[in-house]
């Protein structure tokens, strides 16, 4: 049985993710980097300076916390390096963004017959679109995936998954409405190891974290993954990019009652940049490891944390440079 | 609702509390404070400015330490604030004289417009009003077929066909007319506000159909972008007010706060759960009192009046009467206490007080196991001395606690606790001092159906009640009380249920 979790990321190099990322993020510039041009644009660094590149990125939905840390090692960078022109801080800005949600390791684990991966998250934050659309590329790089419609609450969730499974050529198991979701889960699990199917991506409804009841469903889901064929290798809670200070106890309580193991950046093409992920990468140590840049089959790309530091910040040059090197 | 954001304001007044006299440099501090509380709740960053300035302004204008509790004057003015920023009165909607009335829903994807359009749907039939919905949302999919399903449950026919979103708006609004069909509402595609293609087509929707309404639905638990949100769409369509959803997550209300200050258009309607009837008006007055602890005891007082519904109707008005009279009995006690189950129970009761009087209740062991006790207490007494609590001695006191399964030290307790309660009712009747200066002028209860002239909700109802209660235990006189800046009630034309 093939190990696949050290494949390259040959999935989504067609086109390539890079031109594929820019392109999407053109389309407006980020809140935070129309702010950091006029803040920046200041004739010298000075008290003034500072405040406005704090209102820059708590505009972002950056954390205070987190807003406090950035600027501590911007200060103590400019001083070290005698920056006294305002505009060189935007790209230390951008490579203090990048170091903090850099992850080592932020491929998918495909080891296990079948993997299995279960997507959480509250409503309507993306997860049946990402499945979709993360089954295309499997099926794509030649896995077999198999979708599990386990929203078995919301009014046509299972159709919805269903023309994502037909669009994507993957293999549908659903269930009844109402029903239990956790067996639907076991299901497509047995299916695909019976049929030696290499991937199971679990859809389930979409949930408030606040809801201790749908909460605990969701627990159970997870359980019955763990027992059922194949191995649980991913649970991945998606954050919509426009959450403020609430994704961050959104991943939180997934986690503590799911187990993340990563998250998904979803609906980046928007005006949002998605600032408040990076108290989930910085309390947490949750690393993003997908990103959704639209609606279309083929709009989810591998998270790359220069990229998304040269969103965020906007830097269009910087984030030329970082691609192109 | 926004409980974070509550608390973190609450805690930013226990401080100023606590140094009793204010300095400037107090409020200096405490501005600080109520700018980092603010943003912790997403509040736009322009908005907290502003909010935080005009706060200040007003902090160093009044002259705070010449009142009883300048805390409290501080506290009046955040509220002043929180209610001009919330909006000050509910919206009202009216009917186009010639039917339909057009509804145009539009928002960000995931935004929960379908489920919002299934239920604006179920709030228009209980308004008595026949809408038909159409499912115009042709990208996503599986979204009209989602859209049938929760119509199906409440029973509203569906328009849609599978050609383009502009032409199936249309076709529904002639479908409408043909069926004679006095509400439209039309379900859109969630869009990007960036993607032009998407914003023309949601604007070339809404000059086919020419809407009396545009709703945008906006997730409260999106951040700094609201404002971006809500002025692009704005442009785009022309927003008549905004439908708040996921408002029974944590949500900490930046969303509301900002949007209405970027925008100018007000919350109409706030969607509290998955099922088709949870969606309620949105009081931004009431809502500001809940974020400060103030209470929303007009909210209570209308589901205790729901709860009250029919013959109890009278028997309450007439409990009302004796708590005002201070002849409260032993029956009305228990009365109340199994009234309070319908009310949803303690703890949602507690909710809704002015947090200081639900602390006390809490310290004071008001619990729900407690008032299991109590009720069966009560219950074992005889009608005599349910009416004259004196004449239980020593054995009557015995052999209530055998009936009861309680012990005779809790059956005196409830007695001492019960005259003490009956005393403080006595003292606290209004008539001088602190009545509510807002007048209730405007206040309809919800769901009432019959708008009260001047002179406030029905004498003897719960509402009155409440609404007299208020007057006394609000901190400051009143949630709304007259603090500066607040403005007199709008005009009422929502229609009755
Ligand atoms: N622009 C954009 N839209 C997205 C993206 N991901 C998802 N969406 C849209 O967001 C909406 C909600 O997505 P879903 O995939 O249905 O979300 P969900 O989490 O499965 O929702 P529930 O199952 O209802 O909780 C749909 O309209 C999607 O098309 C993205 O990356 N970009
Ligand atoms: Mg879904």
């Amino acid at each position: 049985m093939t190990t696949a979790r050290d494949l390259p990321e040959d999935v989504f190099e067609d086109p390539p993710p890079a031109p594929r990322w820019r392109a999407r993020l053109a389309k407006a510039r980020s809140a935070l980097g129309e702010r950091l041009g006029a803040a920046l644009a200041r004739p010298q660094l000075d008290a003034g300076t500072w405040e406005a590149l704090e209102e820059a990125l708590l505009g972002a939905d950056v954390s205070w916390e987190v807003t406090g840390q950035l600027l501590e090692r911007l200060r103590a960078e400019a001083s070290e390096r005698h920056i006294a022109d305002p505009g060189e801080l935007r790209s230390l800005l951008a490579s203090g963004v990048a170091d903090l949600m850099d992850a080592p390791d932020a491929g998918l684990d495909r080891s296990g017959s079948p993997a299995v991966w279960l997507f959480v998250g509250v409503n309507g934050s993306g997860k049946t679109t990402t499945i979709g659309k993360l089954a295309h590329a499997e099926v794509a790089a030649g896995r077999r995936v198999v979708l599990a419609a386990a929203d078995t609450f919301r009014a046509a969730a299972t159709e919805q998954l269903a023309a994502w499974a037909e669009r994507a050529g993957a293999h549908l198991v659903g269930g009844n409405p109402g029903g239990d979701p956790a067996a639907v889960a076991f299901d497509a699990a047995s299916h695909a190891a019976a049929t030696g199917a290499d991937v199971v991506m679990i859809d389930t409804a979409g949930r408030l974290h606040t809801n201790h009841n749908l909460m605990g469903e969701l627990a159970k889901i997870r359980r019955v993954a763990e027992r059922a064929p194949g191995e649980l290798r991913e649970v991945l809670v998606t954050l919509d990019a426009t959450v403020g200070q609430n994704g961050l106890t959104q991943a939180r309580m997934f986690g503590e009652a799911a187990g993340v193991t990563g998250a998904v950046l979803t609906k980046l093409d928007g005006s949002a940049r998605g600032g408040s992920l990076l108290s989930v990468r910085a309390e947490l140590g949750v690393a993003v490891k997908l990103v959704g840049l639209g609606e279309g089959l083929g709009d989810l790309v591998p998270f790359d944390a220069a990229a998304f530091a040269a969103a965020l910040v906007g830097d269009d040059e910087e984030y030329a440079d970082v691609r192109g090197a | 609702m926004f409980e974070a954001l509550s608390g973190n304001l609450n805690a930013v007044f226990d401080r100023l509390r606590r140094k009793g006299r204010l300095r400037p440099e107090d409020i200096e501090e405490a501005m600080g404070e109520i700018r980092r509380a603010l943003l912790a709740a997403d509040v736009a960053t322009g908005v907290v400015a502003e909010f935080r300035d005009r706060v200040r302004s007003q902090a160093l204008a009044a002259d705070l330490n010449r009142a009883l509790n300048p805390t409290q004057q501080v506290v009046r003015i955040v509220h002043a604030e929180l209610v001009r920023s919330l909006g000050s009165d509910a919206m009202s909607i009216s009917f186009a004289p010639r039917p339909p009335t057009v509804v145009l829903l539009a928002g960000l994807q995931g935004s929960g417009k379908t489920t919002a359009a299934a239920k604006l749907a179920r709030w228009f039939r209980s308004q008595g009003r026949s809408p038909l919905l159409v499912g115009a949302d042709l990208s996503r999919p599986a979204a009209v077929e989602q859209l049938r399903v929760l119509a199906a449950e409440i029973a509203v026919p569906v328009f849609s066909e599978a050609t383009d979103p502009v032409a199936v708006s249309a076709a529904g609004l002639a479908e409408a007319r043909r069926l004679g069909r006095d509400v439209l509402i039309c379900d859109t595609a969630g869009r990007q506000v960036v993607d032009e293609a998407l914003m023309a087509e949601v604007r070339a929707i809404g000059e086919a159909i020419q809407p009396h309404y545009t709703f945008l639905v906006l997730d409260a638990m999106v951040g700094q972008e609201a404002v971006r949100v809500g002025q692009s769409f704005h442009e785009a369509v022309g927003l008549d007010a905004v439908i708040l959803t996921k408002l029974d997550g944590d949500a900490r209300g930046g969303a509301a706060l900002s949007v209405r200050a970027a925008v100018g258009c007000p919350v109409a309607f706030a969607s509290t759960g998955e099922r088709v009837g949870d969606f309620e008006r949105f009081h931004p007055d009431r809502l500001a009192g809940r974020i400060l602890g103030m209470g929303d005891l007009l909210s209570l007082a209308e589901k205790a009046e729901a709860a009250y519904e029919g013959r109890q109707a009278a028997e309450a008005a007439g409990a009302a009467e004796r708590v005002l009279a201070g002849d409260f009995t032993l029956d009305d006690f228990l009365e109340q206490m199994r009234q309070m189950r319908k009310l949803g129970g303690l703890g949602d009761v507690l909710a809704h007080l002015p947090s200081e009087q639900a602390t006390q209740a809490t310290e004071a062991g008001v619990d729900e196991r407690r008032l299991g006790r109590m009720e069966a207490i009560i219950c074992s007494m005889t009608p005599g001395e349910r009416a004259q609590p004196a004449i239980i001695d020593g054995s009557r006191r015995r052999r209530i606690a055998a009936g009861s399964g309680t012990t005779t030290a809790e059956v005196g307790e409830l007695l001492r606790n019960f005259s003490a309660a009956r005393k403080m009712m006595r003292n606290a009747r209004p008539g001088g001092g602190r009545r509510r200066s807002k007048g209730s002028k405007g206040r309809k209860p919800r769901g009432s159906g019959r708008v009260t002239p001047a002179g406030g909700a029905r004498r003897g109802s719960a509402a009155d009640l409440l609404e007299r209660l208020e007057g006394l235990e609000s901190p400051g006189g009143g949630a709304g009380g007259s603090a500066p800046g607040s403005q007199p009630p709008g005009p009422l034309s929502w229609p009755g249920r």
